[in-house]
């Protein structure tokens, strides 16, 4: 199970304390190129306060995190941003007043330069992003719509076209189904797989095992804010998962689990 | 059958035609409102409302609110909103009549009443964002109080009047171009109105106000520095609040401590009536610069008819529902033919 290749993001020991509530304690991940790994736990498990840490969201109180293995601190999102950590949050944090491309390209704008002034490049925006659409194969009618016009799944699309649309090396989701009619979390669970094809690590987290199952790779479950069990897809299945929401583990994935962090 | 089909096609069309429309009535409607205005303008007093002498008036009459209202519209597009402009108004006037006054040198009489309203800008940005004031409408409404007892303190609460003529110019100044006089006041709004345009559509920051009003959360995720865009943003409203005390100054060629008495609730309506959203993110530069004539011409006209000035006032509070309803009523319609 132990591979010789850096994690492109892993995560050692890693603490977060809101006040006197644990919600993290002593937590690893380790994610590698082009792999899904899919994180599963009950509510107040700690997965969405794991991935606000890795995205730079919030602090850890204590722990590491490296990239491409060496050590990075984030005081905010755009650090992580900058070293390719996306994250498409649970509820989606798009502006709905603002165009598909503005939003895609929010903090990010396409700018020309005229002596010390920027000015937006409205044309070069528009253009790219629906360059980058098209390599996602996501449909929208114009990239000029308002995404408060948009369906979910449209507006997940979006989501994730944005966290894609620079060189992303880790894409984090919370929850990317959650919201999404029946027809549009094929979608967005090919997304991902398209996402994986281009080498891009994901972390999915999600409660519909369905979705695990169809993209992880690999299936990593937290309970109440510590590693509980891990292992390959392959290696496991749907009711010993459920077990491990619950808090019941099998021998079996306890053994593969001390393998792996070994 | 056919007739049924032929029928449907029809609606189809229509629809279509409204969806394509509506796009343009977001845009111009307002501005057809301005038209309208100036119709009932040119048809109830044709010999005078269309002559060159009433209309450079209006510059100078509605300048102040119109240098008000681009500032609050930054802060209304953060979702915010700036009660203290129209003390800020006033102290800034103060200020520089009694400093006028006081033999202090005329040329950084000018700059001055700006610094101040950047100063309180400043500070109703650092109360929002630093001690974490859970709503705008607290810090300015405090600054509301201070500001105007500031302009009190400093002035003995008594009129200055004689201002030197640097400062006059800007309020009350003309512009020969060949045989017409253009009001200053007219130039400010123009490069104001074309400066913010530019700001708001075409500059990082710009489109960051946007965001922040649109989804401040997005905008945080996203690596925006939220704290220091909002405070940017008070404190463009605050320069152009100590700008309109300069103009108001140099019109009326004194300082008064009761200036700008309610102007920031005028303001605010021109920034409602011209389209934009009280709750953020939505409106346009050219759609505050309708809200601002819309209330001007109201004025005017109301004035050559001698309707009494209460009417004005019971007006303007008129159209702002009506504004506002018929924007509701139209987003109604164009999300359901969506």
């Amino acid at each position: 199970m132990a591979r010789e290749e850096v994690p492109v993001i892993e995560a050692r020991g890693i603490c977060k304390y809101f006040g006197a509530v644990t919600a993290l304690e002593d937590v690893y991940l380790k994610l590698y190129r082009g792999e899904v790994l899919g994180v599963v736990g009950d509510n107040g498990a700690g997965k969405s306060t794991l991935m606000k840490i890795l995205a730079g969201l919030y602090p850890p109180n204590a722990g590491e995190i490296l990239v491409d293995g060496r050590q990075v601190h984030f005081s905010s999102p755009r650090d992580a941003r900058d070293l390719g950590i996306e994250m498409v949050y649970q509820d989606l944090a798009l502006a709905g007043n603002l165009r598909i491309d503005e939003n895609i390209f929010l903090g990010r704008e396409q700018v020309r330069r005229f002596g010390p002034f920027k000015f937006i490049n409205n044309a070069e925006s528009l253009r790219r992003a629906k360059e980058h659409l098209d390599k996602l194969r996501i449909e929208v009618k114009s990239v000029r719509q308002r995404v408060e016009e948009l369906s979910g799944g449209q507006r997940q699309a979006v989501a994730i076209a944005r966290a894609t649309a620079f060189d992303a090396k880790v894409v984090i989701m919370d929850e990317p189904t959650a919201a999404l009619a029946v027809k549009e979390v094929r979608k967005v669970l090919d997304l991902i797989k398209d996402l994986k094809n281009h080498g891009i690590g994901v972390i999915l987290i999600s409660h519909r095992l369905d979705d695990i199952f169809y993209v992880c790779d690999r299936i990593m479950a937290l309970f109440r804010g510590r590693n509980f069990a891990e292992a390959p897809l392959a290696e496991t299945n749907r009711n010993e998962v459920i077990g491990w929401i619950m808090g019941n583990r099998s021998p079996v994935a306890q053994a593969a689990r001390i393998l792996d962090l070994n | 059958m056919s007739t049924a089909t032929s029928e449907a096609t029809a609606t189809a069309r229509e629809r279509s035609l409204r969806v394509r429309l509506i796009p343009y009535i977001d845009r111009f409607g307002i501005l057809f409102l301005v038209l309208v205005m100036l119709l009932v303008g040119a048809i109830t007093q044709p010999d005078v409302f269309l002559t060159w002498r009433n209309l450079s008036n209006l510059p100078g009459q509605n300048a102040a609110n119109a240098v008000l209202a681009i500032g609050m519209f930054v802060v209304i597009l953060t979702a915010g909103i700036d009660l203290s402009v129209g003390s800020v108004l006033a102290l800034a006037m103060m200020t520089t009549a009694v400093l006028a006054r006081d033999g202090f040198p005329p040329l950084l009489l000018v700059p001055l009443p700006i610094l101040i309203g950047m100063t309180v800008g400043l500070i109703n940005g650092l109360g929002l964002t630093k001690l974490h004031l859970p709503h705008p409408f607290i810090v300015t409404l405090g600054t509301l109080n201070i500001a105007r007892g500031v302009g009190n303190l400093v002035s003995g609460g008594v009129p200055v009047s004689g201002l030197p003529e640097v400062v006059r110019f800007w309020g009350a100044g003309n512009i020969p171009i060949g045989d017409v006089q253009i009001p200053v006041s007219l130039v400010i709004v123009a490069v104001l109105y074309i400066g913010f345009f530019i700001f708001l559509q075409y500059t990082r920051t710009g489109r960051h106000i946007y965001a922040i009003g649109g989804n401040p959360q997005a905008a945080r995720v996203s690596g925006i520095n939220v704290d220091r865009t909002l405070i940017l943003a008070y404190v463009l409203c605050g320069a152009m609040a100590g700008l309109a005390g300069l103009l108001v100054a140099g019109r009326t060629n004194s300082g008064f401590p009761n200036a700008g008495i309610g102007a920031e609730l005028d303001a605010i309506s021109a920034v409602i009536i011209g389209g934009a959203s009280f709750f953020g993110g939505r409106g346009s530069v050219l759609g505050v610069l309708a809200g601002v004539l819309v209330i001007g011409l109201l004025r005017n006209i109301l004035n050559l008819n001698n309707v009494q000035v209460f009417w004005q006032q019971v007006l303007i509070g008129v159209v702002i529902i009506l504004a506002v309803s018929l924007d509701v009523v139209r987003r109604r319609v164009g999300s359901a033919s969506e």
